[in-house]
């Protein structure tokens, strides 16, 4: 979708980076976030989970929870809906568990009780009978025939016949000629990669406060990156209709993309209904880890063909994702993006979903891309390796630009990865010097990014200031990119916009902040809105002035005639225009609503100076670099915070993060002890350089920048490694017990 | 759960002595409150220990020991110039405990008696040749420290038992300590392996040594032949070689979700050369 009306310079404050409208209330504790709602009569619940990787539920008693004085209900699954089908299906599985536990955590009952520690000490009272039944919580062991069987009847049409049960989807694409073009290669890598599970990690649990009676209607606040989802999963999961749940969304406390389904928001709704009370619900850190939704596990195998120049002839790439008990790891996504930086005449892919015992995935940042980039780039670096090529310049040599062949088929718009390469060679990051056990990674990413549902509203108020609703939650600073996109359409100061996110009751649908769509879609619509005020507001004036509202034009906040054919009128401004509003025609709106196509993907390139302890295998990330292209950063500030947030995220995958199962199937690393992700004296300050190269489908260019960013740090770290150790990892995360490893085996010959 | 603030030490062995099921002493509480939290232990008793008088206070004898009250932070042992002067690799290992809001409540003892083999304040103090004075229902005694860990999450003390003081002896002149552990991060993490060394040098020979790995077998231990590979030396390759060597030999670790027992072997090793180079810096002088 190409715009007629777009802005890609000669901004007032667009690009300019004033405080956010969230920090005051966020720095002294004002800030409600999902536990923070209560209401009086309030009940408090608790969780009954398995302790078993698979079992068979034999019975359910709940005679002794329900007899401790302050219990007031207990749900099972017997509490909602039947004969869902599909998704929904899934969903009502993963939130609460039917004839079989899946995983270690899954839901299997839930007790509401007058307080947070009975409601504890009464889910343990509630007797659970099992039946155990063989597991398997790897990717590849599940695909063997002797796996056990998760769910007999997880497939679809995709899945070729004779493969087993667990592979629930089969993809596959490519074009060219595959053996002609390694027939044409001078070096070929082929090598089979690995990563594991990681979580988000997001700082704040899931809470949230449920009221739901027994006419069907209901209110739910809660924390989340997407209340209408919210609203849509609940009441199919409850059997209610969707517009009579009222869903308002709390500030957040991260999300990453983990904050896009329910979890608990169902059982509260449940619990509420039975018990005729308000129920809060609030997950402790290891129920997050053990049962929310990691990202998948992955195993790829990838095949590379170069030429002595650094051209790439031909790629194959099979990749095994594992989303936990359920279909819907991200494989397509791992495959669409594993080559898509490069024009590849022959590509082919294949991709599989895999079935564990494990939490159902959810959405991580860039969903499968992270994967496939480290695959991918990580073979390329192997590739300059045995070819002695400087890695930018082979990049630069392949890279996807206006007008190539992707790898999954259509041609690219106007993209940024010549100008983020081309950045990265020029900073001095590439050039520093390096020392003894240190070593140097370079790598790049993709993210196509998303438009979606989007529906906005801006008022004008009679003092001439602005009010923005939206219904895409703050997740990234979203709330201050819209107070100045507004404020730059309708030429008023940024301090004179406030932005609401609205509840599911005051808006059209609105598609979670999610696929980096935020800033893109909300952004477009906010600007949209402010156009159609503008037109009103020129009305007004062109009423009041006795002439036609064509000869009317809008600048720096006021109305003017468009020139000395229109008349001699005194400008106009917005707060005059709107203190007399009631009088002239009425309340002045905008709103916009759309399904905008026209995100435009994400390309950066990342570099990495780190040092390898030889004799302890432990990493020291030294210098990182992020060069992204963000189309225009509408507040710089927020946009170099995407971008350091992805690198750290990627860092900690590519270093120590994993979801580690013992023999037993149980997850042994559920809190935040053992689940390492970086912290602050982990890192140096992640340097940002911001590329723009304008998106032609948004009016001030802008392009999602939250994903790509969590993209490149895994090969880029993995290639420095491979640099500073002389070893090679294949397998993420580089603990130093591994790093150390294959330093011993590569001295042992 | 019942909740006991003590008077004194009498009382609080009294109460403990008493009790019947789950007993836990409260200090720092940086232990008992997480594991109260997370239902690994639900005492039956909980005889909060912090009010009773001393118990805060670092005190220096006329001899030059130390005595450590059983409430003192790893913070204010942080700020204590002459204790950090005199044992600074067990202010070390105490200090690397938790975040900085850990450090203001955590405790040696506490350290000590939660009886984690990957405890890190506990090495340096087996090599600086600690002891705790212990009070019970049948009297008073003395006990090295190295004698309080028995398995992993037990200890020696019998029921009514309670430790009332850390002790340390006086510092001779030339001599130095260091604790280092591994960690995969910079902080927020538990040791996959730590190592202390205590030694003693006569111009540039080492004359008494004492070396202890901890988070490689049940219990943190004292490592003998580790210390005999320092003892006579200037700490010349050979004498880093052989204390490695020693130290790895000694031992005995799991794998685990921290770490492999191929890993812990080798970078106990790794990590007793390093620790012994800072003390022999710190024995000739170098502050820490």
């Amino acid at each position: 979708m190409a715009l007629d009306d777009r802005k890609t310079d000669g901004f007032k404050y667009i690009g300019t980076r004033p405080n956010r409208p969230d920090g005051l209330d966020k720095v002294t504790g004002k800030a409600r976030f999902g536990a923070d709602a209560s209401a009086s009569g309030m009940l408090h619940g608790a969780i009954v989970r398995s302790p078993h990787a698979h079992a068979r539920i034999l019975k359910i008693d709940a005679t002794r929870a329900l007899a401790l004085t302050g219990v007031k209900a207990v749900v099972t699954r017997a509490d909602f809906a039947t004969g869902l089908t599909g998704e929904d299906a899934d969903l009502l599985e993963n939130v609460i568990a039917g004839e079989k536990a899946l995983y270690d955590g899954h839901a299997i009952a839930a007790v509401a009780a007058t307080s947070a520690l009975i409601a504890r000490d009464a889910a343990k009272l509630v007797e659970v009978t099992y039946e155990p039944l063989p597991h398997v919580t790897d990717v590849d062991a599940a695909m063997q025939p002797d796996a056990p069987i998760i769910r007999a009847d997880a497939a679809d049409d995709s899945v070729p016949e004779g493969m087993h049960p667990n592979v629930v989807r089969y993809m596959e694409f490519g074009r060219g000629d595959l053996e002609a073009g390694f027939a044409e290669a001078d070096a070929i890598v082929e090598q089979t990669y690995k990563t594991e599970a990681t979580h988000q990690g997001y700082i704040e649990p899931h809470a949230c406060l449920a009221q739901l009676g027994a006419d069907g209607r209901g209110e739910l606040w809660c924390c989340t990156q997407g209340h209408w989802f919210v609203r849509r999963m609940c009441t199919a999961l409850l059997g209610l209709e969707t517009s009579q749940l009222r869903v308002t969304p709390s500030e957040i406390g991260g999300g990453f993309g983990g904050k896009t389904t329910v979890f608990i928001d169902p059982i509260a709704l449940a619990l509420s209904r039975k018990a005729s009370r308000p129920v809060k619900l609030v997950m402790s850190r290891s129920e997050v880890l053990r049962a929310t939704g990691p990202t998948a596990s992955a195993s790829m195998d990838i095949k590379i063909g170069m030429k002595r120049d650094g051209t790439i002839t031909a790629a194959s790439g099979v990749f095994r994702l594992q989303g936990g008990a359920f279909p819907g790891a991200p494989t397509a996504e791992t495959m669409q993006c594993a080559f898509a930086c490069y024009e590849i005449p022959a590509v082919h892919e294949v991709g599989y979903d895999v079935i564990a015992n494990r939490p159902k995935q959810a959405a991580y940042r860039a969903p499968g891309a992270p994967m496939g980039a480290f695959a991918v780039e990580s073979a390329l670096d192997e590739l300059c390796r045995e070819l002695d090529l400087d890695p930018i310049e082979m990049r630069l040599k392949n890279a996807s630009r206006e007008g190539t062949r992707s790898s999954f088929g259509p041609r690219f718009p106007r993209v940024g990865l010549v100008e983020t390469l081309e950045a990265a060679k020029a900073h001095p990051h590439y050039a520093a010097p390096l020392g003894p056990n240190q070593g140097r990674g370079v790598a790049c990413g993709y993210w196509m990014n998303w438009g979606g549902e989007t529906s906005v509203s801006l008022a004008i108020s009679e003092d001439g200031t602005a009010q923005v609703t939206v219904g895409t939650p703050d997740i990234g600073g979203s709330r201050a990119s819209m107070a100045l996109m507004a404020a730059e359409a309708l030429g008023i100061p940024y301090e004179n916009v406030r932005c609401n996110i609205a509840d599911t009751g005051s808006l059209g649908i609105n598609e979670p902040t999610h696929g980096s769509r935020a800033t893109y879609a909300s952004g477009l619509a906010t600007i949209e809105s402010a156009r159609q005020a503008i037109g009103k507001l020129c009305e007004r004036a062109a009423d009041k002035w006795g002439i036609d509202a064509e000869a009317v034009i809008w600048e720096d906040g006021c109305a003017k005639p468009s020139g000395p054919n229109a008349g001699e009128f005194p400008p106009l401004t917005i707060a005059e225009i709107a203190a007399e509003m009631g009088s002239t025609g009425g309340p002045i709106s905008g709103h916009h609503e759309a399904t905008p196509n026209g995100h435009g993907g994400s390309f950066g390139t990342h570099l990495v100076d780190l040092e390898v302890d030889p004799e302890t295998g432990r990493t020291t990330i030294l210098r990182y670099t992020v060069v992204q292209d963000a189309g225009k950063a509408i507040h710089p500030a927020y946009v170099e915070g995407q971008f350091q947030g992805g690198a750290v995220q990627g860092i900690g995958w590519a270093l120590n993060e994993e979801y580690i199962y013992g023999q037993d199937g149980r997850l042994q690393n559920p809190i935040f002890l053992d689940y390492r992700v970086p912290v602050a004296s982990d890192l140096p300050m992640i340097d940002t350089v911001i590329v723009e190269v304008p998106n032609p489908g948004h009016p001030y260019g802008v392009r999602g920048v939250g994903e790509t960013g969590i993209t490149p740090p895994l090969p880029a770290v993995a290639n420095a490694v491979a640099t500073a150790a002389g070893v090679r990892l294949r397998h993420l995360p580089m603990t130093p017990p591994r790093i150390l490893a294959a330093l011993e085996q590569k001295a042992g010959g | 759960m019942r909740y006991h603030t003590a008077a004194s030490f009498e009382e609080a062995v009294a109460i403990a002595a008493a009790a019947e099921g789950v007993t836990r002493f409260l200090a720092g509480g940086t232990d008992v409150l997480v594991q109260l939290r997370s239902d690994v232990v639900t005492p039956d008793d909980l005889i909060d220990i912090k009010h009773i008088p001393g118990v805060s206070e670092i005190i220096r004898a006329d001899d030059g020991g130390w005595t450590i009250g059983i409430a003192v932070p790893g913070a204010v042992m942080g700020e204590h110039a002459d204790l950090c002067r005199d044992w600074p690799g067990v202010v070390e290992g105490m200090e690397l405990i938790g975040s900085t809001q850990v450090q203001g409540r955590a405790t040696l003892v506490g350290n000590l008696c939660n009886g984690s083999p990957a405890a890190d304040g506990v090495p340096a103090l087996m090599t600086a040749g600690a002891t705790v004075s212990v009070v019970g229902p049948n009297g008073s005694r003395t006990v090295a420290v190295q004698d309080i860990p028995t398995a992993p999450g037990r200890i020696s003390l019998s029921k009514g038992e309670m430790i009332t003081a850390v002790h340390l002896p006086a510092r001779a002149e030339h001599a130095g300590d260091a604790y280092l552990r591994f960690i995969p991060r910079t902080e927020m993490d538990i040791a996959v392996v730590g190592c202390a060394v205590n030694l003693r040098l006569d111009g540039d020979v080492i004359i008494e040594a004492s070396v202890a790995l901890g988070a490689v077998a049940p219990t943190a231990r004292l490592v003998p032949a580790a210390a005999e590979a320092l003892i006579g030396s200037t700490l010349d390759d050979a004498a880093l070689s052989a204390l490695a060597e020693a130290a790895s030999a000694a031992c005995s670790p799991i794998d685990d979700k921290r770490g492999t027992i191929a890993f812990r072997t080798r970078v106990a090793g790794v990590l007793a050369r390093r620790a012994a180079g800072i003390a022999y810096d710190r024995a000739k002088g170098a502050s820490a």
